[in-house]
């Protein structure tokens, strides 16, 4: 029973980290570059959820909203102020910025919440469900985590393939400037894969702080960097890639704590995603790219 | 005045950074032995020298061999430790500090010199971001492993464990070298500014001898253009990981002097945020800039320092300075009136006289 408590934990742990890495991946895939502050869009979410909850004594339902709609309007802010400046900079340029970014969004947090950590109430509140005569015990958070990844990714892969909005965000990944020249409005695109990511990552970060109760300015930055690994790890720029991968990672990370043991699980993930790399460097649904000369 | 006209452009660049350290070695000698300096200022010193050598030195493989690395500190605690544990044992055998000290520099520096050659060998399968990543999760996996090693000392010589102090099984008057997350303590503090000057001009020296060397040349044609490097012959990556290594090494030695200033050192402090800041120095310094990365280091050592007065906006406004200056720094408009600026004082001073800014310059991209 151990071995599928903790399976269960894993699957709902690298849930949160598939709605992470969606976001990491959309946003490489169309502008090419990494996101690090896409990790500290989550703890501000969690933070909106939490004061949502405590302090206005809203439902959960209203906090997730407000937290979605207020990370979605941050995403768009943050990318028109310092990403779209760059467009044309190299691509260290942009990444040391996003780094600054994510210290901005930080330290705000500092100031605004102060360091003390918040207690999450969970978003959920049922029983826990027993199961096999009270060996196999599952928290209803779980649950409602793994479904919100499975309808996430329905609803992702519906609109990238099937709306107009969704066919100019896979051209302009493909070729910006023949996107440009069919008529699609590249900014619009670019801002719109913001918005759905940081949305997405409210999500997560209200996700994350149910299953662990702890909320402080730190809070996202750990997550991010794993999503980002479980995004290089499925293939980055690939949506199923970043959904499996974020999954296996989750999974990896729950046994080897459990097996291994805690401090090493970190190492142990990491490891993990190196020996994938080198025996599919494109990660497990990555497209290889050949170069031609 | 004549001989430096003559020299070519490079060797005259890299003159002037050699005079530039020295200068300011020597100024900040002067303040500091006429009671000029704040004590903060003092303890900054060694630090500074630090990061000076781990801007270099990282430059080396963004700025020159032209990867993304994001695990550097990585290596600088491997050297840190590894120094601390080789210093430990050669306080009966070697008397002088300084003796003491640069062979503690030395095993660091070909310890991290290993990590980069294990790390190195798989990561240069790898492109791009692909290595990008890899190379943080290497840094990542050094502390965690770091976060698990008990290491001690006692007259039958080293105990290693990876589950807790006890395990170690130390003898009589045995002492912990290394003890888990709570690092290593009791450090010996032998750093000084000094011995810090010495190893960057060291560092400058190994870096830019590298530069200007045949495997220098190659490793910058495997930057440009890896096909047509590989079209003439040059294996790519035997000179990408000889650009690695080497500035694993050189990050070993920087780590080596960093422990050595303090009491005590934990592996946590060696994190994602510590080698994310090397890279910042060598990005707002210019890419293959070695001088701008000096500067940058520099002030950016002493910037959050002298911000402390602003309490918890000190971060805040480091964030906003750091993202301003890649705003402006890459603005089209901004750069291209500094462009016409730069000519018209050119052509005052007559066409034939070819001031511009030395190669490396050229390829910054701050």
């Amino acid at each position: 029973m151990g071995f599928l408590t903790n399976l269960i934990n894993g699957i709902s742990l690298g849930s949160v980290y598939a709605i992470i890495a969606l976001g990491y991946t959309m946003v490489y895939g169309i502008a090419k570059m990494l996101n690090f502050a896409h990790g500290d869009v989550i703890m501000v979410g969690g933070y909106i959820c939490f004061c949502c909850m405590q302090y206005l004594g809203l439902p959960p339902i209203v906090g997730i909203l407000l937290a979605v709609v207020g990370c979605t309007c941050l995403g768009v802010v943050i990318e028109r102020l310092a990403y779209k400046p760059l467009r044309e900079a190299p691509s260290l340029a942009v990444l040391i910025t996003a780094i600054g970014m994510s210290y901005f969004l930080q330290n705000s947090a500092l100031l605004i919440w102060k360091s003390d950590p918040k207690v999450f109430p969970s978003v959920v509140s049922l029983p826990n469900i027993t199961l096999f005569g009270g060996q196999l015990v599952v928290s209803p958070i779980s649950i409602v985590t793994v479904l919100a990844c499975v309808v996430v990714m329905v609803c992702l892969t519906l609109f990238t393939q099937r709306t107009k909005m969704g066919k100019a965000m896979r051209a302009c990944s493909e070729d910006k400037a023949a996107a440009q020249l069919m008529g699609i409005d590249v900014n619009a695109t670019i801002s719109m894969v913001f918005a759905i990511g940081s949305g997405l990552a409210a999500i997560a970060g209200v996700l994350l702080c149910s299953a662990y109760p702890v909320l402080m300015p730190t809070t996202g930055s750990m997550p991010g960097i794993k999503a980002f690994t479980a995004a290089v790890f499925g293939g980055i720029g690939s949506i199923p890639g970043a959904a499996l991968g974020g999954i296996l990672l989750g999974v990896i990370e729950i046994f080897a704590r459990a097996y291994i043991g805690t401090q090493l699980a970190d190492a142990i993930v990491f490891a993990v995603l190196i020996v994938v790399l080198l025996v599919r460097p494109a990660g497990l649904l990555g497209k290889e790219m050949h170069e031609k000369v | 005045m004549n001989m430096l006209k003559n020299m070519d452009k490079t060797t005259r660049s890299h003159l002037i950074t050699y005079a530039m350290v020295i200068v300011a070695y020597l100024v900040m000698q002067g303040l500091g032995s006429i009671g000029a300096l704040s004590s903060s200022m003092a303890g900054q010193l060694v630090p500074i020298t630090t990061y000076i050598c781990l801007a270099i030195s990282l430059n080396l493989v963004v700025g020159i061999s032209g990867e993304l690395s994001l695990g550097h500190a990585g290596f600088m605690s491997v050297g840190a430790f590894t120094s601390v544990v080789a210093v430990s044992m050669m306080q009966g055998a070697v008397g002088s500090p300084v003796a003491r000290f640069f062979l503690g520099c030395l095993v660091a520096c070909a310890a991290a010199a290993c990590a980069g050659f294990l790390v190195g060998v798989p990561v240069m399968r790898l492109q791009g971001d692909y290595l990008a990543i890899v190379t943080l999760a290497f840094g990542e996996i050094i502390k965690n492993l770091l976060n698990n090693l008990w290491l001690g000392l006692d007259s039958n010589g080293l105990h290693v464990s990876m589950s807790n102090a006890a395990a170690l099984g130390l003898g009589e008057g045995g002492k912990i070298l290394i003890n888990g997350p709570q690092g290593a303590s009791g450090i010996e503090r032998i750093s000084s500014f000094t011995l810090g000057f010495i190893l960057v001009i060291f560092t400058l020296f190994v870096v830019f001898n590298l530069v200007n060397s045949r495997s220098g040349r190659a490793i910058m044609a495997v930057r440009d253009n890896r096909i047509a490097a590989e079209s003439v012959g040059i294996s790519t990556t035997k000179y990408r990981l000889m650009a690695f290594v080497v500035s694993a090494g050189l990050a070993g030695m920087a780590g080596a002097l960093y422990a050595m200033n303090f009491n005590s050192i934990v592996p946590s402090k060696f994190d994602f945020n510590n080698s994310i800041n090397i890279l910042v120095f060598v990005v707002l310094g210019g890419m293959g800039n070695i001088r701008g990365g000096i500067i940058s280091a520099t002030l950016l050592t002493v910037l959050p320092e002298k911000l402390r007065f602003l309490g918890n906006f000190r971060m805040l406004i480091y964030a906003v300075v750091l993202i301003l200056v890649m705003l402006v720094s890459n603005n089209r408009q901004i750069n291209n009136a500094f462009d016409m600026l730069k000519e018209k004082l050119l052509k005052r001073r007559g066409d034939d006289d070819d001031d511009a800014p030395t190669q490396a310059a050229e390829g910054g991209a701050a």
